[in-house]
């Protein structure tokens, strides 16, 4: 009912307008074409200077409602970020210049050279040094803003520093798989046709010594302060490491595994006071369209001191023994069915070695 | 010169070819069929490209309005959804698979079906014969194939839409391996398919009118109309055309391979994935691959969509400032220069893939440097109007809305082609206020500017003009209430693409905004019904245009009749002797291109 009644009332507003407009073109008939586009001309010459006030007024009401909601109004959680930050002020500050003043400059001429009948009009084809201005002084700004830009984009695709640790995100439809080296700070190697979503989510490739010591989470665990590598891959298709919070961004690739290193520079704990917000958490968002649930497909960061890290680091169960409970050192072993265990793996094909 | 000697042959058979023309215009009765369906004229052919173009605006746009309901009112529901939508929207509300599907013909119909083919396919058709003084198109038929290869496109597109498992849903990029499995949303089934055949069919469309655009605009030029004599609206469709003979075979290509991976077991795009418990044979594929081979068209494509309406609104700005286009020779160069960078910056929209860092380095520095033609251009139109005679004309309107849409958008651009910045804002609603703005409104307005100028050519009767104000008002500031507020969500990180944004702690703090956002998506769309019903309304009871050149305009399809038959011109083609800006000149408000020089006039 309200459905037609809604329907009922836009046609109406429809049939009024038009018969407004249809009878203002009877009216400008009879008032002669000449006269009643004057009109016109003023009304929306008029029109031109009060859209440019009321626009700029109104960007700057939306400022003050939304500026608070971005993250402009946040410190970047990561140092690297607050360079991404820095160059965002450099870029608004020339491209704010430069948006004012041609829309005042577009609008008001607009304005200023509506028809008149005793203006005559300047011939004004072109004129050389105008145009070479307007060319140079673009690309000289432009170019300071490249550089300003790459300069930040070799820093954030370099090597990472020496002391930086190394997590592994692993994308799928529609979440996330995150693995830590464990303490020989290598990861073992895997294969992707070892997959089984019971057992082995990553298919690791337990003849590999090195992946005996993984750890394999859902939540990640970064350190304050600690530079952190994280090695992505994909298991199915495409999908996007977005860390809005450190203006990182890294797309999840099955096949081509893709890196990207940040330093966070506050805990979640620290950011909660900042942004006063208790519920506050450090999420990963998927940035890349990958399916029907692509808008559920969340990551939790957890930044957290060394000390806490290290405590957290400490309960977590590598894979390995997890999954061979009887390998674990703190239970009895039954030795035939470990090695039972151990050849099944290995008759599986490790082509990807 | 030999030039000159060229053009001389070529005009001379054109009149041969005319005469031929006529007296078969005179023999055979045209039938209905071959008049309004199968019709050779290029103006029908425009118009058809037109009205198609219409019809996929609306569905394109209301698809929007569907999916914007679900972000602006996520928690309502609507139970006459279920009544159009069946079980898309079980309960009045819009499943996710329904939400992405309609996304995704969004993009899809927008770029290709309203802003390539109802654009260029509607402007070159009409203009390029007009305007160059020509008969018809180099190849008629040919340009017929072309209307009738996106009619049978459109057709295709549409029938994707009531397939069980739903059109594709992986957005209008469709990425593989995404789009390349089934298994991976329903929409990548017989959806995806349809949709593949859909846009082969089109590029098939493109490549036949953009060759016939080209060929017409350089061999079929009347006498005395150089290169530096035709309008910019040519030039611009003219770069279009080569942008578009250029890259749409890329896609193609790209396509090709994606239904080898999809149907018969190659690996170009596939490796390493384990999908519905299932770890698929596929190897040492590349799904970068792809990206490369769509953004060399898709980047092109942006301009395929945005130099048509630069073209039209230099020519519009121009006339109805009752001055000449400023800079006319640099505003041919900077259309040169956006047509050469136009292929050279595609990977800027792959920053985030993993790149090559230093590969990623140079795409900056060319992106960047688009910003220089561009800065040309809007620069020369706002000296256009500087100490002109401004006549608001509802195409004017629209032209002035265009340059200012042109600057919003064109300046954040510099934003996202810096990869430092894109590494935050890239696939954020930041990119989709971007390319709304610059790209897709934009282009409309240029659209509009368009269809209000060329309206009297096309039906000999005029639009409504106050329904064209109430139009272009409402149309400028919803669009600015629409995206405007889109860059704090983009600066929020807030992603694009997503269903529902309550389970985010992030990006949950902007109910209020969509909710706006929404609302005004749905008055501006209502308002272009309006603009419909005054298309529609005017080609049959709109007033008459009486006088043969009613904005005062100097270029050659104000010379044609009222209501000209196919063959443009009943006697000879006009001969020209100017350049088409002489306006304001010695005194004169306008001086057609056909008006021979005169002894004592100035020189510039």
């Amino acid at each position: 009912m309200t459905m037609f009644l809604t329907i009922a009332v836009v046609v109406l507003i429809f049939v009024v307008i038009f018969q407004i407009a249809k009878a203002s073109e009877y009216v400008s008939v009879l008032k002669g074409e000449d006269i009643s586009r004057k009109q016109n001309n003023k009304v929306n010459g008029f029109l031109m200077v009060a859209f440019l006030v009321l626009g700029l007024i109104g960007v700057w009401y939306c400022n003050k409602l939304y500026f608070g909601k971005t993250l402009m109004a946040q410190e970047s959680a990561s140092v690297e970020g607050a360079r991404v930050d820095s160059m965002l002020w450099i870029t608004i500050a020339v491209t704010g210049i430069v948006f004012i003043a041609t829309q005042f400059i577009l609008f008001w001429f607009a304005y200023k050279y509506q028809e008149n009948d005793n203006r005559k009009v300047f011939y004004f084809p072109h004129n050389t040094n105008l145009e070479i201005v307007w060319t140079v002084v673009p690309a000289i700004v432009l170019t300071v803003l490249v550089v300003i830009g790459l300069r930040n984009w070799f820093l954030f695709t370099g090597e990472p520093p020496k002391n930086h640790m190394e997590v592994e995100v692993t994308g799928k439809q529609f979440n996330w798989i995150f693995r830590y080296p464990g303490k020989d700070g290598a990861f073992g190697k895997k294969y992707y046709k070892n997959i089984d979503d019971a057992t082995n989510e990553l298919g690791l490739l337990w003849d590999d010594q090195l992946g005996h010591d993984d750890v394999i989470t859902t939540t990640m665990y970064l350190v304050k302060n600690k530079p952190v590598k994280l090695i992505i891959g994909s298991r199915d298709v495409i999908h996007d490491v977005g860390l809005s919070h450190f203006r990182m961004k890294m797309d999840a690739v099955p096949g081509i595994p893709t890196t990207l290193w940040f330093t966070p520079r506050y805990t979640t704990n620290e950011m909660k006071e900042m942004t006063k917000n208790p519920n506050f958490v450090y999420e990963i968002s998927c940035d890349q369209m990958c399916g029907n649930g692509h808008y559920s497909m969340r990551g939790v960061i957890d930044v957290v001191d060394q000390e806490e890290y290290d405590v957290i680091m400490a309960k977590q169960k590598p894979k390995y023994l997890t999954t061979f409970p009887e390998k674990d050192p703190s239970k009895p072993v039954d030795s035939v069915k470990v090695a039972a265990k151990m050849a099944e793996p290995a008759t599986k094909p490790i082509a990807k070695l | 010169m030999s030039n000159e000697a060229v053009l001389h042959t070529h005009s001379d058979a054109a009149v041969h070819e005319v005469h031929g023309d006529q007296s078969h215009e005179h023999h055979h009765h045209e039938t209905f069929i071959s008049k309004y369906v199968f019709s050779q004229d290029h103006k029908m052919i425009a118009k058809q490209f037109l009205i198609t173009g219409m019809f996929w605006a609306v569905l394109g746009g209301l698809m929007s309005v569907l999916f914007r309901l679900q972000i602006g009112y996520p928690d309502a529901t609507f139970p006459w959804l279920e009544d159009i939508l069946g079980k898309w929207a079980k309960g009045g509300h819009i499943t996710p698979e329904a939400y992405y599907a309609l996304v995704t013909t969004h993009g899809t119909v927008l770029v290709f079906f309203v802003l390539t083919a109802g654009l260029s396919g509607t402007f070159a058709n009409f203009l390029i014969p007009l305007q160059v003084g020509a008969r018809d198109m180099a190849s008629p038929f040919l340009n017929m194939l072309s209307y009738w290869f996106f009619f049978t496109a459109s057709v295709v597109m549409l029938s994707s839409i009531f397939v069980e498992t739903g059109p594709f849903s992986g957005g209008w990029t469709a990425y593989p391996p995404l789009s390349a499995l089934g298994d991976a949303s329903d929409g990548s089934k017989t959806g995806m398919d349809l949709w593949l055949v859909s846009m082969a069919l089109f590029v098939v469309s493109s490549l036949l009118g953009g060759l016939n655009y080209i060929a017409t605009i350089l061999n079929m030029r009347t006498k005395g109309m150089s290169m530096t004599r035709l309008p910019l609206t040519i030039w611009a469709l003219f770069f279009t055309a080569v942008l578009g003979v250029l890259s749409f075979p890329v896609l193609f290509s790209g396509f090709i391979l994606l239904i080898f991976d999809r149907n018969f077991g190659t690996s170009f795009y596939l490796s390493d994935i384990f999908i519905k418990g299932v770890a698929l044979p596929n190897e040492g594929g590349s799904a970068i691959l792809y990206q490369h081979l769509f953004w060399f068209l898709g980047h092109p494509e942006v301009y395929i969509i945005l130099l048509p309406a630069m073209g039209m609104v230099s020519e519009i700005l121009s006339v109805n400032s009752r001055k000449p286009i400023f800079g006319y020779m640099a505003m041919i160069g900077s259309l040169f220069a956006i047509a050469i960078l136009a292929f050279l910056v595609w990977a800027h929209h792959m920053f985030v893939t993993g790149l090559n860092p230093f590969l990623g380095s140079i795409f900056v520095l060319l992106t960047l440097l688009i910003a220089v033609p561009s800065a040309i251009k809007v620069f020369n139109w706002l000296t256009t109007l500087w100490r002109g005679n401004v006549r608001f004309t509802p195409g004017m309107m629209f032209a002035i809305g265009f340059v200012s849409l042109f600057i919003s958008g064109g300046l954040t651009g510099i934003w996202l082609g810096n990869s430092a910045l894109d590494i935050h804002l890239h696939d954020t609603y930041f990119v989709v206020a971007h390319f709304h703005i610059v790209m897709g409104v934009a282009s409309m307005f240029g659209m509009f500017a368009g269809i209000y100028h060329w309206f009297p050519k096309m039906y000999g009767k005029y639009l409504n003009n106050t329904l064209g104000y109430i139009h272009f008002w409402v149309t400028i500031a919803g669009a600015y209430m629409i995206f405007w507020p889109m860059h704090y969500e983009g600066l929020a990180g807030m992603p694009r693409r997503y269903y529902d944004y309550s389970i985010w702690e992030s990006f949950k703090q902007f109910t209020e905004l969509n909710r706006f956002i929404s609302t005004v998506a749905m008055i501006v769309f209502a308002t272009q019904l309006l603009f419909l019903f005054n298309f529609f309304y005017s080609i049959f009871k709109g007033r008459k245009v009486t006088v043969l050149n009613p904005w005062g305009a100097n270029t050659l399809e104000w010379t044609t009749p009222l209501r000209p038959g196919h063959g443009n011109w009943p006697g000879e083609i006009p001969e020209v002797h100017r350049w088409p800006y002489d306006y304001g000149k010695d005194g004169q408000e306008f001086i057609s291109q056909t008006t021979p020089v005169g002894a004592d006039e100035s020189h510039h």
